[in-house]
Formats: structure tokens, C-alpha cells, sequence
């Protein structure tokens, strides 16, 4: 396909004006910017096309608009020459668009062969990365710059969907199977990691944030722990880390379950008609076997965290639930 | 049998019960139109709810949960309650015999059984609105579906029960077309319409049954949990989307292909003009209906298919592309020297072909394998989507609406009103969709409940759209029912058409025509 | 409104309105059963499919549930349905040749086949939930190799039950027609329902005849 190369090469230069009217998001991958030229490409083509319907039929109106209630209009009932073009001229650039497509997309599934590998867990609702060398995070992607990456991912419970928009990279993440993603970002800097594929009450809360950095300061994050960090400081840390951040604000914003803000000594009424103070004990309850007792105006969404904290990272999180005020 | 002066399908019988036994195709379609547009109000109330939610970020007044019951609700009723039946089973039902010069349908009584399994279905789907409601998309993927807490399997079997009225409506249509034109009533002479309902009548008769047996097997997984769809037990929920989108796919031409030959019907009568390229329009037809059943895995571009079935699946894509192209270049050239009104009808066909226009090329770009990974699932599917089922579909509904209603309540309109509620729709389509495909391409994911702020402004100004269609279909409603009171009297043929329904009065017999027609040239003789 | 109908053939049943006569009444009935027949195999269609797609991912597992089935019980319920669509056929035959005490004899012992079908069907499936082995979660076999051998009991259920509904509700029509042919409904003129019901129930016996070596022989 070095046809397809050159093409691309020649349109590049031709497109390079548009991308930057075109909406996308800024491109960090070199296929990011094959993508923006097939999208420059097919956005004036398409220009083009509703120029010669739409301004052909408001052409075609307005001179032919009925002049006298007997009008004789012409009898033309096909025209075999015009038809055969109309039909093979677009099949030709269907055609052409299809294998640019092709092109560009055979080198988004052709997984690099030395490649940072990096797992990535889908589940109700954050995101978990989890390194070579151990090292987990939640919804906090760091990769280092100019390195190809390669994402093999899964499902914790139903389907999911990575999308980061700026790298123009998508791939279902579908539990029982493994799925695979790979980029190369040319770019440092912050992007969006969005779940595309509907996964419940707080689908569009499953954000994640991607840093891409340099290899020094991957190497430097690969090593942080949470040593000598304040209690509080590290119950702020999990609240982001574990995903509570999907469904709790900490700001008295509404989202899937009560924000935590302010909650601390409150009284919380249940949809069975109990109510309860907000303490230790109710936390950890909360937090542990959260479907025992359900708060009024709010869904049974939330899953047990039974055997993923430790008695220290429980109490981290309620010295920092109380100093949310 | 002469019909007695004044006498006509309406008035000839009375009372509630004459309309509910009826197995005149005409009384069904009114029957069908009263339910269709019921529907067509709950959903899109729905739908601006949704819009409405969607003004800022954050939680209005909705919350994660509500917002994606009134998402799927909106999607559910607008799919299995409006567009589907809608325009086959308003206008096929009233206007096929018509057309070919038939008494009725070839089954009338089981014309009438499709309207009660619809309804039943109907009832079923909207029964869950009162119990634990359904969360779960219109298109019920597993493995969310078999764990969500909600009405799944009552819904599912709704939409069982709803794709059975579909499938009987569409036998019957093909059976009609088949063997009740009137003598010299050829294929070569019917009307675009009926080519197009009977392209959609295959396409209901083979692909509804395979969604048929896809829900039975959901409605299985949920209550014995067979493990056919669900990992958790060996399955693969992928195969779901694999067997979900077999039908709807073509599902997606069964709600296009009936607004297609209705636009062929108003573009050659609002300009006075043979349509040029019958043979090609018809043709398109049946091939959109052939390759339809073949392009079902441009859904799942990044599923997890492979990328052999992804660059086949393309390239079909593609292929549907030409015969979409040919009808809109073969209308293009029908307007060309013809004697063109601006009638309300002919405002709605001429704003069918400009959306239809947006819609299309931005199913090529979807179409592309190495664009749609970005595209796919984001407000440019929504956009795109919109643009074709309502920009569309919808479109073509109404300005059916006001082109046969004369026939159909032998009542005329205001023209005013009539044209007023394009303007407001079409603004207002184009306000509320147009800037999702930008969202879409800045990469807003669909089916989100929230959003970052940098989408803010452009979700701003498509709620506002909403507005703008919300009132339009209000002056449309409103436009109808006070032509039904105290419109002026139809003639037979107000528009000078030349298809049969228009040689019978306005409104027609029970019998629909007093002397058995006999046709002699194709009908759109403009000469 | 008896202006609907005309009389043009011969015999009581009169033709509706829109049709020429009986005999484009005939063929339209004919084409319509057809139709509805063809949405039958493509329902059972995307069964297969399934089936046959787990079958090549599970092998093993579908061997180990193939062999709880008892074959000599298929095969004896296979000749029960072929028989059964031999004297279906032949009630039709002999309705259209006016003899409709004959029919009525055919007609009852297709019933009688369709009801040692279902017999048959009821001791396996008891059988089957004697030793648990039953879809999904309700799946109670301790023995079992495979680990997901539930799911062929998935399909094992939902592929013979769905075919069962259908027997059902082939037993049901062959009632109703077998109670206006005993009325005297039908002549050679018109025997449009027994037609319509003879492919239905013919249908239905050949999705057996792929049913049966597909669950019972594969191994």
C-alpha cells in the first residue's frame, strides 16, 4: 500500500489548514494525523456533494418554480449515460474512501511488537491500570512520551468502552475477553479517557485522565507510594483511586449516590423507613456491604468493597470524609 | 354496488365498535395513526426531557439512573412504536390497495390481528414504565441487560410481540403486492410507494424473526440463565450485538425505505413531472433491501470483530451507498424541468432531501473504518442517526401527512400553518442536530447523562433546537385537528396527481373504487 | 353485508370481496402461509446458528451433553412426526377428493402422532430434571466434566422446547380444522385452512429432522 502513503503524504499538506477548523480534538499520534486527513478529505468531499444536491435542488426549484397552472413540463422518464455516471462516480470514491480507511485502520489493529504494556480494567465505573511492575492506579493513566503503548484490557462486569478522543483511539472492553489498543503519543500533556459504551447509572462519570510524560517522570511515578502522606491526604487519594469520585462528589454536587460533603454527623434516611448518624461505624458499613441500608432518593448502585481496603485505607477515607465540611 | 351520495369508509358504519372490528384497511390505518402518534408524543416528550437534562452539565433534574430510563424509553418507543410501524402501517396500510387498484388487503382480518398484537405489545412495553422500568438502551446488549435490576424480560417480550405485528403486516403487504394489482396493473407500473413498502415488507418477513428468537434467548438468559450471551457462564455477549444488529440493520431501511417512496410520490406531483429513473428508484429499492441483511457488523467496527469482518463489512457499506446516491441524483433530475409548487407537501420533500443530503455523507464518513473508531458511539452517530431517521423519516411523515389527508378526512388545511410547522421543524431540526455532530467529532461520548464543560455551549444551543421542534409538531398537530373540525371541503384531487387513489372520491368508499380500474400506462404520466 | 361476497364456484364457502374467486383466494392464502413458514425456519435459523457456533467453541462440552440423551427416543419420536406428516398430507388428499370421513380419520391420527410426540418429550424432559440436568442456574448435575455443560442444556431446552410450543400449537390448529372438517366446512372447492395448516404442521416436522441428529447423534 505505498500508494496509499504517498496519497496520504500529498493530502496532508492539502488538508493541513482544515484540521484545525474541523473540531476534532488535537491530535497526539501520528495516526491520530492520518485520521484528521481522511476526515479533512472526506469533510470537503461531502462539502462538495451537498453543494451539487442541496444548491442543485434549490437551483432546480427556484428556475423551475410553476409559472401558470398549465405548465407543460418535460417527459424525460431516464437517461441511461447520466444515471451510469451518478452511480459509478460515487461508487468510485466510496471505493477510494473505503481503502483509506482500510489503510489507516490496519495500522490502528497492527499491535507493535515492543510495546509498554500496560493492563486495563473496565468495571462500574473507573478505570484501573495496573503496570509491569506492579504499580495500580485508578482513572490515573501516566505513560511516558514517544514510546509505543500497548493496552490489553478487560471487563470486570458488563461491557465497557476506551476511548481517549486525542490519540483517535477506541476499543470495546468486554468482560470474559481480552481486547487490545495501542498508541504512540508525540504529545505531552493531559487527555480524556472516556467510557463509549453504555455501562449504567454513572456511564458518563467513568472518566479517566491520561498523562503522557517524559520517561523521567514516568520512572519517578512508577516509584511514588504513599509514604508520608497524612491520613487524610491519603483518604483523598482513594476516594479518586478506588472511583468513589465516579458517584460522590466532595463538592455537594449531585451525582449517582449523596456527595460526601457535609455528610459527616448528618442523619441519613433509608428508602425502608430507618435512618441512621453518619459515623464511623455507618461508613465503614456503607463502604463494605453498601446495599444493607439504602439512602432515600438514591439507586442500589453500588458494589461491595469487601476485601479491596485495608483497615488503615478505611480509616484513611473516614478521617477524610470528616473533613469534608 | 354504487356507493349512495356522501357515503364514504368513515360514515358508513357507526360507533366505537364499527371501528375496533373493522377489516377495512382504511378504518386499520386510522386506527395505527391514532396509536402511532400517541407514541410519537410520549416519546418525544422523552425526548426533551432528555434535551432538557442535557442544558448544563451536571445533574438537572434527572438523575444517572432516571436519565437512562427516559434514554431508552425515547429510543424503545421511538424505534418499535413510531418509526417502524409508522409509515407502513399508516400509509402502506391505507394507500397500498389504493395504489394498485385493490379492494383491500389480501388479509384483511389479519390486518386487523396485527393492530391488536402491535397494541398488546405496545401495552406490555409501556407497562414497565409503571413497575421497575428499563434501563437499558434500546439496544438491550448483554451482559448489562441480564444484570440490570430492571424490566428487561417484559420488555423484551413487548418487543417480541411488536416485531410479530411487524412481520404479519409485512406478509400481508407482500402477498397484496403479489397478487391484488388490478388488471394492467404491472410491476413495471406501480407506484414508487409500493415499491418501496414492498421492499420494506421483505425486509420486515426476514429480518424481524431473527430479532424475534435473539429477545426469546435474553428473556432465557435472565430467567434460567442459559449462558448463551453471558461470559460469566462460557457465553459471548459480543455474538448478542452480532445477532441484535442482523435485525436491525435492516430494521434501519425498514424505517427509510417507506419515507423514500413517499418522496418519490411528492417530488413527481409538485412538479407536475414523470420521475425520472423509475426503473432505477425501484431497483434501488430491492438492492438497499438485498445488501441491507450484509452490512450489520458496521455497528461493531471496534467490538472486538475481527479485522477481516470489519474491512468486509465496509466495503458492503459502501455498496449500499450507490443506490442511496441514485435515488437522491434521480429526484435531483425529476425537479429539472419540471413546473415545481411550494405546497406544504413539497416544502417537507424538498427539506427530506437536504437532510437526507447531511445524513448521508456522514454515513459514509461512518461508514470509513479508520474514522469511525473515533466516531463510533459519540454524538456523531447520534447526529447522523437523527439526520437520517428524522430528517428522514420523519420528515416524509408529515409531509405525508399533509399530502394525503385530504384524501384520507376529505378535509383541507391551513397552508399557512402548514408551512409555518416546516419552518419550525427545520430550523429547529438543524439547531438541535447540527452541533452534535461537532460534539461528536470533539469526541462527547452518546448516552452520556454528563458531560465536560467544553461541550457546554453546543448542548445549549440543541436544547434550545428541541424547543423549536417541540412547537413545530404542536402547529403541525393543532394544523390537523382543526382541519378535522372545521376544514373546507377536499376535492378528489387536490394536488392533480396521477396515481389511482386520487381518480376515487375524497374521502374514498368502503369499497374504495366503483368500478373495478384497468391500467394502461405507469403512473406517473405527466405528459 | 352480503353485497361482500359473490358467488362464483360451487360449494358453501364464498370468497371475500377483494379476491377475483376462490381460486386467487387460494393461492394468496397459500403464498401468505409460505411467507409466515419462511419467518418460522429463520427464528429456529438464528438457533442453529448459535448452536452451531458453541458447538465448534465447546466440542467436548456438547458431546458430554449429547450423550445424556437417549437416541432410540429421538429416533422413535423422528418416525412419529414423518408418520404423522404422511397421514396430515393425506387428510388433505382425501378432503380434496370429497372424501371428508376419511379426512377426519387422517386428520386424528396426526393428533394422535403429535400427542406420543409430546409424551415421548415429557419422559425425557423429566429425565432430564430427575438429574438435574437442567439451563443455567438451575443446573444441579454434580457429576458433570465440562464445566459449562449447562449451557448445552441451555440449548437442549430451548431449542426442543420452542419446537414443543410449536407441536402445541400444530395440535391446536389441526383441532380446529379437524372440528369444521367433522362440520362439513370443507369440499374440494375449499380446503383452504387444512392446506395452511398441513405445511405449517410439515414445517414444524422438519425442523425435527434437523433438530434431532444435531442434539441427539453429534457427539
Amino acid at each position: 500500500m505505498k500508494w496509499m502513503t504517498f496519497i496520504s503524504m500529498v493530502w496532508a499538506s492539502v488538508a493541513q489548514a482544515n484540521t484545525k477548523t474541523s473540531f476534532m480534538p488535537p491530535a497526539a499520534t501520528e495516526i491520530a494525523g492520518q485520521v484528521d486527513n481522511l476526515y479533512a478529505f472526506l469533510l470537503w468531499a461531502s462539502l462538495i456533494a451537498c453543494v451539487i444536491l442541496i444548491g442543485g435542488m434549490i437551483f432546480f426549484a427556484m428556475k423551475y418554480r410553476r409559472k401558470s397552472a398549465n405548465d407543460k413540463t418535460a417527459y424525460i422518464t431516464h437517461n441511461t449515460f447520466l444515471e451510469f455516471l451518478w452511480s459509478f462516480i460515487p461508487l468510485v470514491i466510496f471505493l477510494f474512501v473505503f481503502g483509506w480507511g482500510w489503510y489507516i485502520y490496519h495500522q490502528m489493529r497492527a499491535m507493535p511488537k515492543e510495546a509498554l504494556e500496560v493492563h486495563v480494567y473496565g468495571k462500574q465505573w473507573a478505570w484501573e491500570f495496573v503496570y509491569k511492575s506492579g504499580k495500580a492506579s485508578t482513572n490515573e493513566f501516566v505513560v511516558p512520551v514517544n514510546t509505543p503503548v500497548k493496552l490489553i484490557m478487560t471487563s470486570k462486569d458488563v461491557l465497557h468502552s476506551f476511548y481517549i478522543p486525542s490519540m483517535r483511539i477506541k476499543q470495546d472492553v468486554v468482560p470474559g475477553k481480552y481486547s487490545a489498543l495501542w498508541f504512540e503519543s508525540e504529545k505531552l500533556g493531559d487527555f480524556h479517557v472516556f467510557c463509549t459504551e453504555f455501562c449504567g447509572a454513572a456511564h458518563s462519570l467513568m472518566l479517566g485522565r491520561m498523562k503522557v510524560v517524559s520517561q523521567a517522570d514516568y520512572e519517578a511515578w512508577l516509584q511514588e507510594n504513599d509514604e508520608g502522606l497524612t491520613l487524610v491526604q491519603r483518604g483523598a487519594k482513594l476516594h479518586n483511586d478506588k472511583g468513589c469520585v465516579a458517584c460522590h462528589s466532595v463538592d455537594g454536587s449531585v451525582k449517582v449516590g449523596p456527595t460526601w460533603k457535609g455528610i459527616w454527623g448528618a442523619t441519613h434516611q433509608f428508602v425502608d423507613g430507618g435512618s441512621a448518624l453518619v459515623d464511623e461505624a455507618y461508613i465503614r458499613e456503607s463502604i463494605l456491604e453498601p446495599n444493607k441500608h439504602i439512602v432515600k432518593g438514591y439507586p442500589a448502585a453500588m458494589p461491595s468493597y469487601q476485601g479491596q481496603l485495608t483497615e488503615e485505607q478505611l480509616n484513611a477515607m473516614i478521617e477524610y470524609i470528616k473533613t469534608l465540611k | 354496488m354504487g356507493s349512495a351520495a356522501g357515503k364514504n369508509y368513515i360514515n358508513e358504519f357507526a360507533g366505537l365498535k364499527s371501528w375496533f372490528t373493522s377489516l377495512d384497511h382504511k378504518r386499520i390505518a386510522i386506527l395505527y395513526m391514532i396509536s402511532v402518534l400517541t407514541f410519537f408524543l410520549v416519546g418525544g416528550i422523552m425526548a426533551l426531557l432528555i434535551r432538557a437534562e442535557l442544558f448544563s452539565p451536571g445533574g438537572q433534574f434527572l438523575t444517572g439512573d432516571s436519565y437512562n430510563q427516559v434514554l431508552t424509553y425515547h429510543g424503545a418507543i421511538m424505534v418499535f412504536m413510531v418509526i417502524i410501524p409508522g409509515i407502513p402501517a399508516i400509509f402502506g396500510n391505507f394507500f397500498l390497495p389504493l395504489h394498485i387498484g385493490a379492494k383491500d388487503v389480501a388479509f384483511p382480518r389479519l390486518n386487523l390481528a396485527s393492530w391488536y398484537v402491535f397494541m398488546f405489545g405496545a401495552a406490555l412495553a409501556v407497562s414497565t414504565m409503571f413497575t421497575s422500568k428499563i434501563d437499558t438502551g434500546w439496544t438491550f446488549y448483554t451482559p448489562y441487560s441480564i444484570k440490570t435490576g430492571t424490566a428487561v424480560v417484559t420488555m423484551v417480550l413487548a418487543a417480541f410481540v411488536m416485531g410479530m405485528s411487524s412481520i404479519l403486516t409485512g406478509l400481508n403487504f407482500i402477498v397484496t403486492t403479489h397478487k391484488l394489482r388490478a388488471p394492467g396493473m404491472t410491476m413495471g407500473r406501480i407506484p414508487l410507494f409500493v415499491w418501496a413498502i414492498y421492499s420494506t415488507a421483505i425486509l420486515q418477513v426476514l429480518a424481524t424473526p431473527i430479532l424475534g428468537i435473539t429477545l426469546l434467548l435474553l428473556a432465557a438468559e435472565r430467567i434460567f440463565g442459559v449462558g448463551i450471551f453471558d461470559p460469566a457462564l462460557g457465553g459471548d455477549p459480543v455474538l448478542f450485538q452480532h445477532f441484535f444488529w442482523f435485525y436491525s440493520h435492516p430494521a434501519v431501511y425498514i424505517m427509510i425505505l417507506p419515507a423514500m417512496g413517499i418522496i418519490s410520490e411528492l417530488i413527481t406531483t409538485y412538479s407536475k413531472k414523470t420521475i425520472f429513473g423509475y426503473t432505477a428508484i425501484a431497483y434501488s429499492s430491492i438492492g438497499i433491501a438485498a445488501v441491507s441483511f450484509f452490512v450489520w457488523g458496521h455497528h461493531m467496527y471496534v467490538s472486538g470483530q475481527s479485522e477481516v469482518a470489519g474491512v468486509i463489512f465496509s466495503f458492503l457499506t459502501m455498496l449500499v451507498g450507490v443506490p442511496t446516491a441514485i435515488k437522491m441524483f434521480n429526484w435531483l433530475a425529476t425537479l429539472y424541468k419540471g413546473s415545481i409548487t411550494f405546497d406544504s407537501p413539497m416544502l417537507y420533500a424538498l427539506g427530506f432531501m437536504f437532510l437526507f443530503a447531511i445524513g448521508g455523507v456522514t454515513g459514509i464518513m461512518l461508514a470509513t473504518l479508520g474514522l469511525d473508531v473515533h466516531f463510533h458511539d459519540t454524538y456523531f452517530v447520534v447526529a447522523h442517526f437523527h439526520y437520517v431517521m428524522v430528517g428522514g423519516t420523519l420528515m416524509a411523515l408529515v409531509g405525508a401527512f399533509y399530502y394525503w389527508w385530504p384524501k384520507m378526512f376529505g378535509k383541507m388545511f391551513s397552508e399557512t400553518y402548514a408551512r409555518l410547522s416546516f419552518v419550525f421543524i427545520f430550523v429547529g431540526f438543524n439547531v438541535t442536530f447540527f452541533p452534535q455532530f461537532v460534539l461528536g467529532a470533539m469526541g462527547m461520548p452518546r448516552r452520556y447523562f454528563d458531560y465536560i464543560a467544553p461541550y457546554e455551549s453546543l448542548n445549549k444551543i440543541s436544547t434550545v433546537g428541541s424547543w423549536l421542534i417541540g412547537i413545530g409538531f404542536f402547529i403541525v398537530l393543532f394544523n390537523l385537528i382543526h382541519s378535522l373540525l372545521k376544514g373546507a371541503k377536499a376535492p378528489d384531487n387536490p394536488w392533480g396527481s396521477k396515481t389511482l387513489e386520487w381518480t376515487v372520491q375524497s374521502p374514498p368508499t368502503h369499497h374504495n373504487f366503483d368500478h373495478d380500474p384497468v391500467v394502461t400506462a405507469g403512473p406517473y404520466e405527466y405528459r | 353485508m352480503s353485497t361482500d361476497n359473490h358467488v362464483t364456484t360451487a360449494g358453501k364457502h364464498h370468497h371475500a370481496h377483494h379476491f377475483k374467486d376462490a381460486w386467487h383466494e387460494f393461492i394468496s392464502a397459500k403464498e401468505g402461509i409460505w411467507l409466515f413458514m419462511v419467518t418460522e425456519i429463520l427464528m429456529f435459523g438464528g438457533l442453529f446458528v448459535g448452536y452451531f457456533i458453541y458447538h465448534m467453541k465447546y466440542p467436548e462440552m456438547f458431546a458430554e451433553g449429547a450423550s445424556f440423551l437417549d437416541w432410540r427416543m429421538g429416533a422413535f419420536n423422528t418416525f412419529v412426526l414423518i408418520g404423522s406428516s404422511l397421514t396430515m398430507a393425506l387428510g388433505i388428499h382425501y378432503i380434496q377428493v370429497g372424501k371428508n370421513k376419511a379426512a377426519s380419520w387422517a386428520l386424528i391420527t396426526t393428533l394422535a402422532c403429535g400427542a406420543i410426540f409430546m409424551v415421548v418429550k415429557y419422559f425425557e424432559y423429566t429425565h432430564k430434571i430427575h438429574l438435574g440436568l437442567l439451563p443455567g442456574k438451575f443446573f444441579a448435575y454434580p457429576e458433570a466434566v465440562s464445566q459449562n455443560l449447562a449451557m448445552y442444556f441451555g440449548f437442549y431446552f430451548c431449542m426442543t422446547g420452542l419446537h414443543g410450543t410449536h407441536v402445541l400449537i400444530g395440535m391446536a390448529l389441526i383441532t380446529w380444522v379437524l372440528i369444521r372438517n367433522m362440520r362439513g366446512e370443507f369440499d374440494s372447492h375449499y380446503f383452504t385452512p387444512v392446506e395452511g395448516v398441513g405445511i405449517f404442521w410439515h414445517i414444524v416436522d422438519l425442523i425435527w429432522i434437523f433438530l434431532f441428529p444435531l442434539l441427539y447423534l453429534v457427539g
